[in-house]
């Protein structure tokens, strides 16, 4: 028989492309799988169960052979029967789902971490080392890589088949995902939230690299700065080493290795400063205030961007003593008399040297008013 | 013996003088009517309608995903079809479907009523109905909305520039109509049930209703509530659900969700309770364990209210709530089970025929089986990372919603013909369509499974080419599905005229509602009907019929 070439064509392709399963090409795909197939052998076997009594009880009962029912009532042992098996099937199910999510989802504590900003109709990838990139992310393998992801406008959702991972991308709230790559290639970045308009292009690849390739990759492609160095230049602008200097007397909280530190609050409950922590601490100051400090910070909702929040958060992760924080200020004290023509974070390397000078001591506590 | 009228036997019946349709012509008599039957009627119309309208978006969907490129619409006319055919299928046929259509007609006479408990909210219920849908109409007739059929923020508050207001207004009318409909069975179900119709004598088909309607009357409020905050938020920015006012954009999902879940349960509920009753009829036997039917029917309800952040396993809600919606998921999956297999057993030394309701409740049991069972794949934890929001969930809804619930709708809908209309269909022709609609429906749908593990996104205009032979058995699959549903629309009108006269009492079935003649009088019965024997007793109808003096009613 004679088959259309079109078809052929289709069938050659889509049976070259991993015809049933995406590629498993992270330390997780092969556990989803598994399970999978696990799903799939119980929905064969209730399936088959189904279809066995209704096509064999249709054959033996059809009228033509069998012209008189005969009335039961029902039976209280094959109830409990077909009650207790698919709920001891289930229940199987829900603990081995259970034990993926939490091995999916709990994030390991040593990870290379990457930040992720989506936005209409565009993935944002911000390294740590100064590489930025839209549309594309690459990682090196055998490397545990966790994502720190926000949106800037609305629902939109991360999602790498091949490493059988996804989550939500929410406005307003930092989302984490983390994956391991075992296989270098290029694989599929999907948005598979509806975004709006160019939903289906807010596509992307994501290249796993050997680690030296990355390496390679990552010197190449660094923007100069690294996003603690811009979060550096963007705290001294914004001011906040005014009241962050971590001196004994300062009316802001030491921050120097605040990062994954519990926090006693104000209202006496606790609780671990992380990425989404500070974020909120930024934006919204007021609502989680530390214990012994008064609720003076202004709010800086509105003022810095997502990038920029990202940064600051970089910053403060990365900070393990208050030295140039102080060094910042005491440079800007020195240059408040030739401060009128002050460059803010003029892109010098050192920011230790060019701090703005409105940051000075003798006017500390209004950084609403610091200029952009 | 009670005072039922025996109406002649099919062979030598005739059509009744009197009966609902005739009683009374011309618009007035219809539009103004507060007769359930003619209100059913009603809905059937429209309700037929919107699912062409809802099935020809689906069809121009099919035909964009035939390849890999946005070809054939733009970006923004793609995701208007797929928000449309959403709005459209699940709230202006889905959910006013069996309960509305076939419910509206047979629960009052199987209870053994003149009506339901309240006719004037009954066809107020119609009204609101088509005044949401006239919003909608509007609103697609002024170009469409796009925020996807589940509305969600901040997208549909703050960045579309569609009809989202008219939207939301029209599903916002015509929940209250669903309201209305649930209203009045739990009424009439609890109130006006014949002399000796006892709760446990009541045809399984009342039960599901009345499960469904629960769900109705506590869920669908909470829908109203959202949508009115979506339209605030719209308007004047209160700042419910915008994180830069302090808002909480989950909280939308959280109560979409409340609501749309046990929605699902709205939809297949009644569907279950239509199977129940043609697997009795055609098998010749009582429902195998009508007890735990019965029950099982409720737990679904109750549960049902209890799993709604199933939806939201990926979106950053704690581990440990999600450890909870995912084993209630799990329980609310056991019932279904045993409904299936109580079905099954039905069967087991029956005495059974395949005339075409009991083909669609076959294939209702093969895909509502396959939906449930893919619905515990996305109930387990780890499985629904990798699943969710792909063509594996639309597969699995497909095969929940269309699958179930419109085979089961389509087997109400032949079952219950006779009666409505006192006439019969052509019986090869609609064991054509049974048949071309479950082969159409696993072509269309089977190939989203594993599309959707491969990763193809859900509402892609675009996808990348190596989906494209899945997508393509999707779209041919969808042709078989709609010659199969439009073959109805050509035989059904048909019959009308020329169909072979039903008689009361076609299927040899059991309910109250074959005791009186086809189609029925207006108040359904000529005297009150007394209830004395159990549902599903086909020992006592032989009995009845061997003893019976024939006469002409």
């Amino acid at each position: 028989m004679h088959i259309s070439p079109v078809l052929w064509q289709f069938l050659v392709r889509w049976l070259t492309n991993s015809a049933l399963f995406p590629p498993e090409a992270s330390a997780i795909s092969p556990y989803m799988d598994a399970f999978y197939f696990f799903l799939c052998a119980i929905s064969a076997v209730g399936l088959i169960a189904v279809g066995i009594l209704v096509f064999g009880f249709s054959i033996m009962y059809r009228k033509e052979k069998n012209p008189v029912a005969t009335h039961i009532e029902g039976s209280t042992l094959l109830e409990a029967t077909w009650t207790i098996i698919p709920l001891a099937l289930f229940m199987i199910c829900f603990v081995w789902g259970a034990l993926l999510y939490f091995r999916i989802y709990d994030p390991p504590t040593n990870a290379m971490n990457i930040y992720i900003v989506g936005k209409q109709w565009m993935w944002k990838a911000e390294h740590p080392g100064g590489q930025h990139e839209i549309d594309s992310l690459h990682i090196p393998i055998n490397r545990q890589v966790q994502l720190t992801m926000i949106s800037m406008d609305v629902f939109h959702s991360f999602s790498i088949p091949a490493f059988r991972v996804k989550r939500e991308v929410i406005p307003g709230r930092y989302s984490t995902v983390w994956f391991e790559a075992t296989a270098t290639g290029t694989y599929h970045l999907f948005c598979t939230q509806y975004c709006g308009t160019d939903h289906s292009a807010m596509i992307g690849e994501i290249v796993a690299m050997t680690p030296e390739d990355y390496q390679k990759w990552a010197s190449g492609s660094t923007s100069g700065a690294s996003l603690a160095q811009n979060g550096e230049r963007l705290f001294a602008s914004l001011g906040c080493n005014s009241c962050h200097s971590g001196a004994a007397t300062a009316r802001g909280p030491n921050l120097a290795q605040v990062y994954g530190s519990q926090l006693q609050l104000a209202d006496g409950s606790t609780v671990t400063a992380n990425d989404a922590f500070l974020r909120e601490s930024i934006l919204n100051p007021s609502t989680r205030v530390t214990a012994g400090y008064a609720p003076i910070m202004p709010t800086y909702q509105g003022q810095v961007s997502e990038e920029g929040l990202i940064d600051l958060v970089e910053y403060i992760k990365n900070l393990n003593s208050n030295y140039r924080i102080q060094q910042t200020l005491t440079t800007s004290q020195l240059s408040t008399g030739q401060a009128g023509a002050s460059t803010s974070g003029s892109g010098s390397n050192s920011p230790a040297m060019s701090g703005p000078a409105k940051a000075g001591r003798t006017a500390p506590s209004v950084p609403g008013t610091v200029n952009q | 013996m009670s005072t039922i009228v025996t109406l002649p036997d099919q062979e030598t019946a005739q059509l009744p003088k009197l009966n609902y349709l005739n009683n009374g012509y011309g618009l007035k008599s219809w539009l103004l009517t507060g007769d359930h039957k003619r209100i059913a009627m009603l809905y059937l119309f429209s309700i037929t309608f919107f699912f062409f309208i809802g099935g020809a978006f689906a069809g121009l969907i099919r035909l964009e995903l035939l390849t890999p490129l946005p070809d054939l619409v733009a970006s923004d006319t793609y995701n208007k079809l797929f928000t449309m055919h959403g709005v459209i299928m699940i709230f202006l046929f889905l959910v006013p479907s069996v309960p509305a259509t076939v419910g509206n007609f047979v629960i009052p006479i199987m209870v053994g009523a003149k009506d339901l408990a309240f006719p004037k909210i009954n066809l107020l219920s119609w009204y609101l109905y088509i005044a949401g849908a006239c919003f909608l109409v509007f609103s697609l007739i002024n170009g469409g909305v796009d925020t996807g059929w589940t509305f969600t923020t901040p997208l549909s508050t703050h960045y579309l520039n569609t009809h989202v207001m008219t939207a939301a207004m029209g599903v916002f009318i015509a929940g209250f109509s669903s309201i209305f409909t649930g209203l009045n069975f739990i009424v009439t179900i609890h109130r006006m049930r014949c002399p000796g119709m006892t709760w446990f004598r009541l045809p399984l088909f009342c039960w599901s209703n009345y499960a469904a309607s629960i769900l109705m009357v506590l869920g669908t409020p909470v829908l109203a509530i959202t949508l009115v905050l979506v339209m605030l938020e719209r308007t004047i920015g209160i700042g419910v659900f915008d994180p830069t006012k302090g808002g909480d954009p989950l909280l939308f999902q959280h109560l979409f969700w409340f609501y749309s879940h046990p929605a699902v349960y709205i939809m297949i509920l009644p569907g279950m309770g239509v199977i129940s009753e043609v697997i009795s009829t055609f098998a010749r036997k009582r429902v195998f364990g009508y007890t735990a039917v019965a029950f099982s029917s409720v737990a679904i309800a109750v549960f049902g209210f209890f799993v709604w952040a199933h939806h939201m396993f990926i979106m950053g809600v704690s581990n440990y709530s999600a450890l909870v919606f995912s084993l209630l998921t799990m329980l609310v999956a056991v019932p279904s089970a045993i409904k299936i297999f109580n079905w099954a057993a039905t069967l087991y030394k029956g005495s059974i025929t395949f005339e075409t309701p009991m083909l669609y409740a076959f294939g209702f049991m093969g895909l509502f089986t396959i939906g449930g069972l893919t619905g515990v794949f996305l109930g387990s934890l780890g499985m629904d990372i990798h699943l969710t929001e792909t063509y594996f969930i639309v597969a699995h809804f497909h095969f929940v919603m269309v699958g179930g619930m419109l085979m089961a709708y389509l087997s109400g809908v032949h079952f219950w013909w006779p009666k409505m209309t006192g006439r019969m269909y052509p019986e090869s022709m609609s064991q054509l369509s049974a048949v071309t609609t479950f082969i159409g429906f696993i072509l269309t749908f089977f190939p989203q499974f594993i599309v959707g593990y491969l990763g193809m996104p859900r509402r892609y205009h675009a996808y990348p080419p190596e989906f494209q032979v899945l997508n393509v058995l999707s779209t041919a699959g969808a042709t078989v599905l709609g010659i199969g549903y439009l073959l109805p629309m050509l035989y059904m009108p048909w019959s009308l005229k020329y169909g072979k006269i039903a008689g009361s009492n076609p299927w040899q079935a059991t309910g109250l509602e074959w005791e009186t003649q086809s189609p029925p009088l207006t108040e359904n019965f000529v005297d009150i009907p007394i209830m004395d024997h159990e549902a599903y007793d086909y020992e006592w109808l032989a009995h009845k019929t061997a003893h019976e003096v024939t006469t002409v009613g």
